[in-house]
Protein backbone atom coordinates (compact mmCIF):
# COMPACT_ATOMS: atom_id res chain seq x y z
CA UNK A 1 0.00 0.00 0.00
CA UNK A 2 1.63 3.22 -1.11
CA UNK A 3 1.33 6.35 0.96
CA UNK A 4 1.21 9.91 -0.32
CA UNK A 5 3.86 12.16 1.22
CA UNK A 6 4.24 15.89 0.91
CA UNK A 7 7.12 17.98 2.19
CA UNK A 8 9.27 20.94 1.26
CA UNK A 9 12.74 20.12 -0.01
CA UNK A 10 15.20 22.96 -0.53
CA UNK A 11 12.34 25.44 -0.58
CA UNK A 12 10.26 23.58 -3.16
CA UNK A 13 7.03 21.72 -2.38
CA UNK A 14 7.42 18.07 -3.39
CA UNK A 15 5.17 15.05 -3.16
CA UNK A 16 5.36 11.39 -3.97
CA UNK A 17 4.05 7.93 -3.33
CA UNK A 18 6.19 5.77 -1.06
CA UNK A 19 6.04 2.49 0.76
CA UNK A 20 5.71 2.86 4.53
CA UNK A 21 9.25 1.50 4.88
CA UNK A 22 10.81 3.94 2.42
CA UNK A 23 13.58 5.82 4.19
CA UNK A 24 13.81 9.58 3.90
CA UNK A 25 17.21 9.22 2.25
CA UNK A 26 15.75 6.84 -0.35
CA UNK A 27 13.00 9.32 -1.07
CA UNK A 28 15.56 12.12 -1.45
CA UNK A 29 17.95 10.13 -3.64
CA UNK A 30 15.73 7.80 -5.64
CA UNK A 31 12.44 9.68 -5.94
CA UNK A 32 13.72 13.25 -6.05
CA UNK A 33 17.06 12.31 -7.68
CA UNK A 34 18.97 14.54 -5.28
CA UNK A 35 22.00 12.29 -4.97
CA UNK A 36 24.19 14.69 -3.01
CA UNK A 37 22.96 13.13 0.23
CA UNK A 38 24.94 9.91 0.65
CA UNK A 39 24.38 6.58 2.36
CA UNK A 40 27.58 5.45 4.02
CA UNK A 41 26.83 2.95 6.77
CA UNK A 42 23.01 2.77 6.76
CA UNK A 43 23.26 2.20 10.54
CA UNK A 44 22.99 5.75 11.97
CA UNK A 45 26.70 5.97 12.65
CA UNK A 46 28.60 7.63 9.81
CA UNK A 47 26.61 10.82 9.19
CA UNK A 48 26.97 10.85 5.37
CA UNK A 49 23.16 11.13 5.14
CA UNK A 50 22.74 14.15 7.42
CA UNK A 51 20.11 16.61 6.20
CA UNK A 52 18.26 19.36 8.03
CA UNK A 53 14.67 18.66 9.08
CA UNK A 54 12.91 21.86 10.11
CA UNK A 55 16.34 23.40 10.54
CA UNK A 56 18.13 20.77 12.62
CA UNK A 57 20.54 18.01 11.57
CA UNK A 58 19.12 14.51 11.38
CA UNK A 59 20.26 11.25 9.84
CA UNK A 60 18.01 10.62 6.86
CA UNK A 61 18.91 6.91 6.76
CA UNK A 62 17.18 6.48 10.12
CA UNK A 63 13.99 8.29 9.38
CA UNK A 64 11.04 7.17 7.29
CA UNK A 65 9.90 9.35 4.43
CA UNK A 66 6.42 9.35 6.01
CA UNK A 67 7.92 10.81 9.18
CA UNK A 68 8.96 13.85 7.14
CA UNK A 69 5.36 14.61 6.14
CA UNK A 70 4.86 18.36 6.18
CA UNK A 71 8.44 19.08 7.20
CA UNK A 72 10.96 21.41 5.58
CA UNK A 73 14.04 19.49 4.45
CA UNK A 74 17.34 21.02 3.40
CA UNK A 75 19.89 18.88 1.59
CA UNK A 76 23.40 19.73 0.44
CA UNK A 77 21.90 20.81 -2.90
CA UNK A 78 19.94 23.51 -1.08
CA UNK A 79 22.87 25.34 0.49
CA UNK A 80 24.46 27.29 -2.36
CA UNK A 81 22.78 30.40 -3.78
CA UNK A 82 20.88 30.20 -7.07
CA UNK A 83 23.76 31.97 -8.83
CA UNK A 84 26.16 29.26 -7.71
CA UNK A 85 27.78 31.18 -4.86
CA UNK A 86 28.78 28.62 -2.29
CA UNK A 87 27.43 28.70 1.25
CA UNK A 88 30.13 29.93 3.68
CA UNK A 89 30.44 26.37 5.00
CA UNK A 90 31.02 24.96 1.52
CA UNK A 91 33.51 27.73 0.74
CA UNK A 92 35.37 27.04 3.98
CA UNK A 93 35.61 23.31 3.21
CA UNK A 94 37.11 24.27 -0.14
CA UNK A 95 39.52 26.80 1.38
CA UNK A 96 40.71 24.47 4.16
CA UNK A 97 40.85 21.32 2.07
CA UNK A 98 38.23 19.77 4.33
CA UNK A 99 37.82 16.75 2.10
CA UNK A 100 39.72 14.19 0.14
CA UNK A 101 37.46 11.56 -1.44
CA UNK A 102 34.38 13.64 -0.70
CA UNK A 103 32.03 10.84 0.28
CA UNK A 104 31.37 12.09 3.80
CA UNK A 105 31.44 15.74 2.74
CA UNK A 106 27.69 16.39 2.23
CA UNK A 107 26.98 15.13 5.74
CA UNK A 108 29.98 16.98 7.19
CA UNK A 109 28.88 20.26 5.60
CA UNK A 110 25.28 19.85 6.76
CA UNK A 111 26.44 18.98 10.27
CA UNK A 112 28.90 21.89 10.16
CA UNK A 113 26.06 24.30 9.40
CA UNK A 114 24.02 22.77 12.22
CA UNK A 115 26.91 23.18 14.67
CA UNK A 116 27.47 26.78 13.57
CA UNK A 117 23.75 27.52 13.99
CA UNK A 118 23.46 25.95 17.43
CA UNK A 119 26.82 26.82 18.93
CA UNK A 120 28.14 30.07 17.46
CA UNK A 121 31.75 30.60 18.48
CA UNK A 122 32.28 26.96 19.47
CA UNK A 123 35.91 26.16 20.23
CA UNK A 124 37.90 23.40 18.56
CA UNK A 125 37.22 20.86 21.29
CA UNK A 126 33.48 21.45 21.06
CA UNK A 127 33.48 21.17 17.27
CA UNK A 128 35.37 17.87 17.43
CA UNK A 129 32.94 16.58 20.06
CA UNK A 130 29.97 17.69 17.96
CA UNK A 131 31.34 15.78 14.96
CA UNK A 132 31.25 12.42 16.69
CA UNK A 133 28.31 11.30 14.57
CA UNK A 134 30.15 12.02 11.31
CA UNK A 135 32.93 9.76 10.16
CA UNK A 136 35.65 10.67 7.65
CA UNK A 137 38.18 8.02 6.71
CA UNK A 138 40.50 10.24 4.67
CA UNK A 139 41.30 13.57 6.20
CA UNK A 140 42.09 13.07 9.85
CA UNK A 141 39.45 15.77 10.47
CA UNK A 142 41.97 18.62 10.73
CA UNK A 143 40.74 20.49 7.65
CA UNK A 144 37.12 19.73 8.48
CA UNK A 145 37.41 21.20 11.97
CA UNK A 146 39.24 24.27 10.65
CA UNK A 147 36.59 24.75 7.97
CA UNK A 148 33.72 24.57 10.44
CA UNK A 149 35.35 27.03 12.82
CA UNK A 150 36.16 29.43 9.98
CA UNK A 151 32.66 29.23 8.45
CA UNK A 152 31.11 29.55 11.87
CA UNK A 153 32.89 32.90 12.31
CA UNK A 154 31.75 34.05 8.84
CA UNK A 155 28.15 33.01 9.55
CA UNK A 156 28.31 34.75 12.93
CA UNK A 157 29.53 37.97 11.36
CA UNK A 158 26.74 37.79 8.77
CA UNK A 159 24.13 37.40 11.52
CA UNK A 160 25.27 40.38 13.57
CA UNK B 1 13.30 -3.84 6.35
CA UNK B 2 10.02 -5.68 5.87
CA UNK B 3 7.11 -3.45 5.03
CA UNK B 4 4.43 -2.54 7.56
CA UNK B 5 1.29 -0.45 7.83
CA UNK B 6 1.99 3.09 9.01
CA UNK B 7 -0.39 5.02 11.26
CA UNK B 8 -0.10 8.56 12.58
CA UNK B 9 -1.77 8.78 15.98
CA UNK B 10 -3.73 11.98 16.65
CA UNK B 11 -3.60 11.63 20.43
CA UNK B 12 -2.77 9.05 23.09
CA UNK B 13 -6.29 7.55 23.06
CA UNK B 14 -6.06 7.17 19.28
CA UNK B 15 -2.66 5.46 19.63
CA UNK B 16 -4.10 3.09 22.23
CA UNK B 17 -7.07 2.30 19.99
CA UNK B 18 -4.73 1.57 17.08
CA UNK B 19 -2.57 -0.63 19.33
CA UNK B 20 -5.66 -2.64 20.22
CA UNK B 21 -6.94 -2.85 16.66
CA UNK B 22 -3.78 -4.10 14.96
CA UNK B 23 -2.17 -7.49 14.83
CA UNK B 24 1.46 -7.05 15.88
CA UNK B 25 2.02 -3.31 16.33
CA UNK B 26 4.96 -1.27 17.57
CA UNK B 27 4.91 2.31 18.74
CA UNK B 28 7.28 4.59 16.83
CA UNK B 29 8.85 7.39 18.88
CA UNK B 30 12.13 8.83 17.57
CA UNK B 31 12.98 5.57 15.84
CA UNK B 32 16.68 5.72 16.75
CA UNK B 33 16.61 2.11 17.96
CA UNK B 34 13.45 0.78 16.32
CA UNK B 35 14.34 1.67 12.73
CA UNK B 36 17.82 0.06 12.86
CA UNK B 37 16.18 -2.99 14.47
CA UNK B 38 13.69 -3.21 11.60
CA UNK B 39 16.46 -2.75 9.03
CA UNK B 40 18.27 -5.72 10.51
CA UNK B 41 15.01 -7.67 10.43
CA UNK B 42 15.35 -8.37 14.14
CA UNK B 43 11.72 -7.30 14.35
CA UNK B 44 8.96 -7.25 11.75
CA UNK B 45 5.86 -5.61 13.22
CA UNK B 46 2.67 -5.56 11.16
CA UNK B 47 1.99 -1.94 12.04
CA UNK B 48 3.93 1.12 13.21
CA UNK B 49 1.99 3.71 15.17
CA UNK B 50 3.80 7.04 15.04
CA UNK B 51 3.47 9.20 18.16
CA UNK B 52 5.27 12.23 16.71
CA UNK B 53 2.16 14.23 15.87
CA UNK B 54 0.80 14.16 19.44
CA UNK B 55 1.49 17.67 20.74
CA UNK B 56 0.67 16.74 24.34
CA UNK B 57 3.59 14.31 24.49
CA UNK B 58 6.24 16.99 24.05
CA UNK B 59 7.77 19.39 26.52
CA UNK B 60 9.31 19.82 29.93
CA UNK B 61 8.05 21.38 33.14
CA UNK B 62 9.26 21.76 36.69
CA UNK B 63 6.41 21.00 39.09
CA UNK B 64 7.30 21.38 42.77
CA UNK B 65 10.03 18.87 43.53
CA UNK B 66 9.75 17.13 40.16
CA UNK B 67 11.15 17.63 36.67
CA UNK B 68 8.55 16.32 34.24
CA UNK B 69 9.73 15.30 30.79
CA UNK B 70 7.00 14.26 28.39
CA UNK B 71 7.63 11.09 26.46
CA UNK B 72 8.30 12.44 22.96
CA UNK B 73 10.77 15.10 24.08
CA UNK B 74 14.05 14.65 22.21
CA UNK B 75 17.35 14.31 24.08
CA UNK B 76 18.64 17.60 22.61
CA UNK B 77 15.68 19.47 24.12
CA UNK B 78 16.32 17.98 27.57
CA UNK B 79 20.05 18.75 27.27
CA UNK B 80 19.52 22.41 26.37
CA UNK B 81 16.47 23.14 28.52
CA UNK B 82 17.20 26.05 30.88
CA UNK B 83 14.70 24.56 33.35
CA UNK B 84 16.46 21.19 33.43
CA UNK B 85 19.91 22.77 33.55
CA UNK B 86 18.82 24.75 36.60
CA UNK B 87 16.72 22.19 38.49
CA UNK B 88 18.51 18.97 37.59
CA UNK B 89 21.81 19.64 35.77
CA UNK B 90 22.85 15.97 35.97
CA UNK B 91 19.88 15.07 33.77
CA UNK B 92 20.73 17.75 31.19
CA UNK B 93 24.31 16.57 31.13
CA UNK B 94 23.26 12.92 30.72
CA UNK B 95 20.90 13.77 27.84
CA UNK B 96 23.60 15.83 26.13
CA UNK B 97 25.94 12.85 25.99
CA UNK B 98 23.58 10.33 24.42
CA UNK B 99 24.64 9.20 20.95
CA UNK B 100 25.61 12.08 18.67
CA UNK B 101 23.98 15.44 17.89
CA UNK B 102 21.81 14.14 15.01
CA UNK B 103 20.62 11.23 17.15
CA UNK B 104 19.84 13.60 20.02
CA UNK B 105 17.67 15.68 17.70
CA UNK B 106 15.36 12.70 17.07
CA UNK B 107 15.74 10.18 19.90
CA UNK B 108 13.20 10.54 22.71
CA UNK B 109 13.10 9.78 26.41
CA UNK B 110 9.96 7.68 26.06
CA UNK B 111 11.50 5.52 23.36
CA UNK B 112 14.69 5.02 25.34
CA UNK B 113 12.89 4.15 28.56
CA UNK B 114 10.44 1.77 26.86
CA UNK B 115 13.31 -0.05 25.18
CA UNK B 116 15.34 -0.74 28.36
CA UNK B 117 18.55 -1.18 26.42
CA UNK B 118 21.17 -2.44 28.89
CA UNK B 119 23.62 0.27 27.75
CA UNK B 120 21.18 3.20 27.49
CA UNK B 121 21.68 6.26 29.70
CA UNK B 122 18.12 7.23 30.62
CA UNK B 123 17.40 4.10 32.70
CA UNK B 124 20.19 5.20 35.08
CA UNK B 125 18.56 8.62 35.34
CA UNK B 126 15.13 7.09 36.02
CA UNK B 127 16.31 4.74 38.75
CA UNK B 128 19.00 7.05 40.19
CA UNK B 129 16.60 10.00 40.34
CA UNK B 130 13.71 8.00 41.78
CA UNK B 131 11.52 8.69 38.76
CA UNK B 132 7.95 7.69 38.13
CA UNK B 133 7.11 6.42 34.66
CA UNK B 134 3.61 7.61 33.81
CA UNK B 135 1.62 5.70 31.20
CA UNK B 136 -1.86 6.05 29.76
CA UNK B 137 -2.97 3.50 32.37
CA UNK B 138 -0.95 3.96 35.58
CA UNK B 139 2.14 5.26 37.34
CA UNK B 140 5.11 2.94 37.74
CA UNK B 141 8.09 3.53 40.04
CA UNK B 142 11.34 3.30 38.07
CA UNK B 143 12.54 0.69 40.59
CA UNK B 144 9.73 -1.59 39.38
CA UNK B 145 9.77 -0.55 35.73
CA UNK B 146 13.05 -1.99 34.40
CA UNK B 147 12.82 -5.74 34.63
CA UNK B 148 15.54 -7.19 32.44
CA UNK B 149 17.26 -7.15 29.08
CA UNK B 150 14.91 -5.08 26.89
CA UNK B 151 12.14 -5.93 29.38
CA UNK B 152 9.95 -3.48 31.23
CA UNK B 153 6.75 -3.53 33.25
CA UNK B 154 4.84 -2.11 30.27
CA UNK B 155 1.82 -4.18 29.31
CA UNK B 156 0.22 -4.52 25.91
CA UNK B 157 -1.57 -1.34 24.99
CA UNK B 158 0.39 0.73 27.50
CA UNK B 159 1.96 3.98 26.30
CA UNK B 160 4.47 6.06 28.26
CA UNK B 161 3.26 9.64 28.47
CA UNK B 162 5.84 11.24 30.77
CA UNK B 163 8.70 10.62 33.17
CA UNK B 164 8.68 12.46 36.50
CA UNK B 165 12.14 12.84 38.09
CA UNK B 166 12.48 13.70 41.78
CA UNK B 167 14.80 16.69 42.11
CA UNK B 168 17.69 15.65 44.39
CA UNK B 169 19.81 17.82 46.65
CA UNK B 170 22.59 17.02 44.23
CA UNK B 171 23.35 14.37 41.63
CA UNK B 172 26.02 13.41 39.14
CA UNK B 173 26.13 11.01 36.20
CA UNK B 174 29.47 9.63 35.07
CA UNK B 175 29.92 7.25 32.21
CA UNK B 176 32.60 5.37 30.37
CA UNK B 177 31.36 6.24 26.93
CA UNK B 178 31.86 3.71 24.17
CA UNK B 179 34.03 5.72 21.77
CA UNK B 180 32.18 4.58 18.63
CA UNK B 181 28.54 4.26 19.66
CA UNK B 182 28.36 6.65 22.60
CA UNK B 183 26.50 4.01 24.61
CA UNK B 184 27.50 3.51 28.24
CA UNK B 185 30.08 0.75 28.70
CA UNK B 186 29.33 1.61 32.32
CA UNK B 187 27.32 4.60 33.55
CA UNK B 188 26.66 5.51 37.18
CA UNK B 189 24.09 8.00 38.48
CA UNK B 190 24.62 9.02 42.10
CA UNK B 191 22.00 11.19 43.81
CA UNK B 192 21.54 12.53 47.31
CA UNK B 193 18.09 13.13 48.86
CA UNK B 194 18.53 14.40 52.40
CA UNK B 195 19.91 11.48 54.39
CA UNK B 196 19.20 9.06 51.53
CA UNK B 197 21.46 8.17 48.60
CA UNK B 198 20.77 6.39 45.34
CA UNK B 199 23.34 4.73 43.09
CA UNK B 200 22.07 3.41 39.74
CA UNK B 201 24.26 1.58 37.25
CA UNK B 202 23.64 1.13 33.53
CA UNK B 203 25.73 -0.55 30.85
CA UNK B 204 27.03 -3.26 33.14
CA UNK B 205 24.19 -5.72 33.69
CA UNK B 206 21.21 -6.99 31.67
CA UNK B 207 19.39 -3.85 32.80
CA UNK B 208 19.85 -0.91 35.15
CA UNK B 209 20.32 -1.79 38.84
CA UNK B 210 21.03 -0.13 42.19
CA UNK B 211 24.05 -0.81 44.38
CA UNK B 212 22.62 -1.05 47.91
CA UNK B 213 26.02 -1.35 49.57
CA UNK B 214 27.22 1.91 48.03
CA UNK B 215 23.99 3.66 48.96
CA UNK B 216 24.31 2.56 52.59
CA UNK B 217 27.94 3.69 52.72
CA UNK B 218 27.07 7.09 51.25
CA UNK B 219 24.22 7.51 53.72
CA UNK B 220 26.76 7.07 56.52
CA UNK B 221 29.33 9.36 54.97
CA UNK B 222 28.85 11.10 51.64
CA UNK B 223 32.48 11.02 50.53
CA UNK B 224 34.38 9.42 47.63
CA UNK B 225 36.20 7.20 50.14
CA UNK B 226 32.89 5.59 51.12
CA UNK B 227 32.48 3.94 47.71
CA UNK B 228 36.12 3.71 46.63
CA UNK B 229 36.58 0.19 48.00
CA UNK B 230 33.16 -1.29 47.39
CA UNK B 231 33.34 -3.95 44.71
CA UNK B 232 30.35 -5.20 42.77
CA UNK B 233 30.39 -8.88 41.91
CA UNK B 234 31.06 -9.56 38.23
CA UNK B 235 28.88 -12.63 38.32
CA UNK B 236 25.67 -11.00 37.06
CA UNK B 237 27.43 -8.53 34.75
CA UNK B 238 27.91 -8.63 31.00
CA UNK B 239 31.12 -9.51 29.25
CA UNK B 240 31.34 -8.87 25.52
CA UNK B 241 33.63 -7.82 22.70
CA UNK B 242 34.16 -4.45 24.37
CA UNK B 243 35.26 -5.63 27.78
CA UNK B 244 34.91 -8.38 30.36
CA UNK B 245 32.40 -8.55 33.19
CA UNK B 246 35.31 -8.14 35.64
CA UNK B 247 36.37 -4.90 33.95
CA UNK B 248 32.81 -3.60 34.07
CA UNK B 249 32.68 -4.42 37.80
CA UNK B 250 35.91 -2.44 38.24
CA UNK B 251 34.49 0.50 36.27
CA UNK B 252 31.38 0.68 38.49
CA UNK B 253 33.55 1.42 41.53
CA UNK B 254 35.71 3.91 39.63
CA UNK B 255 32.79 5.81 38.13
CA UNK B 256 30.76 5.83 41.34
CA UNK B 257 33.77 7.32 43.13
CA UNK B 258 34.28 9.91 40.39
CA UNK B 259 30.59 10.87 40.52
CA UNK B 260 30.80 11.44 44.29
CA UNK B 261 34.06 13.35 43.83
CA UNK B 262 32.37 15.65 41.36
CA UNK B 263 29.47 16.19 43.76
CA UNK B 264 31.46 17.01 46.86
CA UNK B 265 34.39 18.61 44.98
Amino acid sequence: MDIDVKMTVNGKAVSGKVEARTLLVQFIREHLRLTGTHVGCDTTQCGCCVVHVDGVAMKSCTMLAVQAEGKAITTIEGLASADGTLHPMQQAFRDHHGLQCGFCTPGMVMMGVDIANRLPGADEKTVRHQLEGNICRCTGYQGIVEAIMDASAVMNAARS
Amino acid sequence: MHNFNYHRAADVADAAAKLAATDDPKLLAGGMTLLPTLKNRLAAPSDLIDLAAIAGLKGISVEGKEVVVRAMTPHAVVATSADVQKALPALAQLAGNIGDPAVRHRGTIGGSVANSDPAADYPAACVGLDATIVTNQRKIAADDFFQGLFETALGHGEIITEVRFQIPDRAQYMKFRHPASGYAVVGVMVAQYGSKARVAVTGAGPCVFRVAEMEAALEKSFTPASVANIKVSAEQLMGDIHCSAEYRAHLITVYARRAVEAMVG
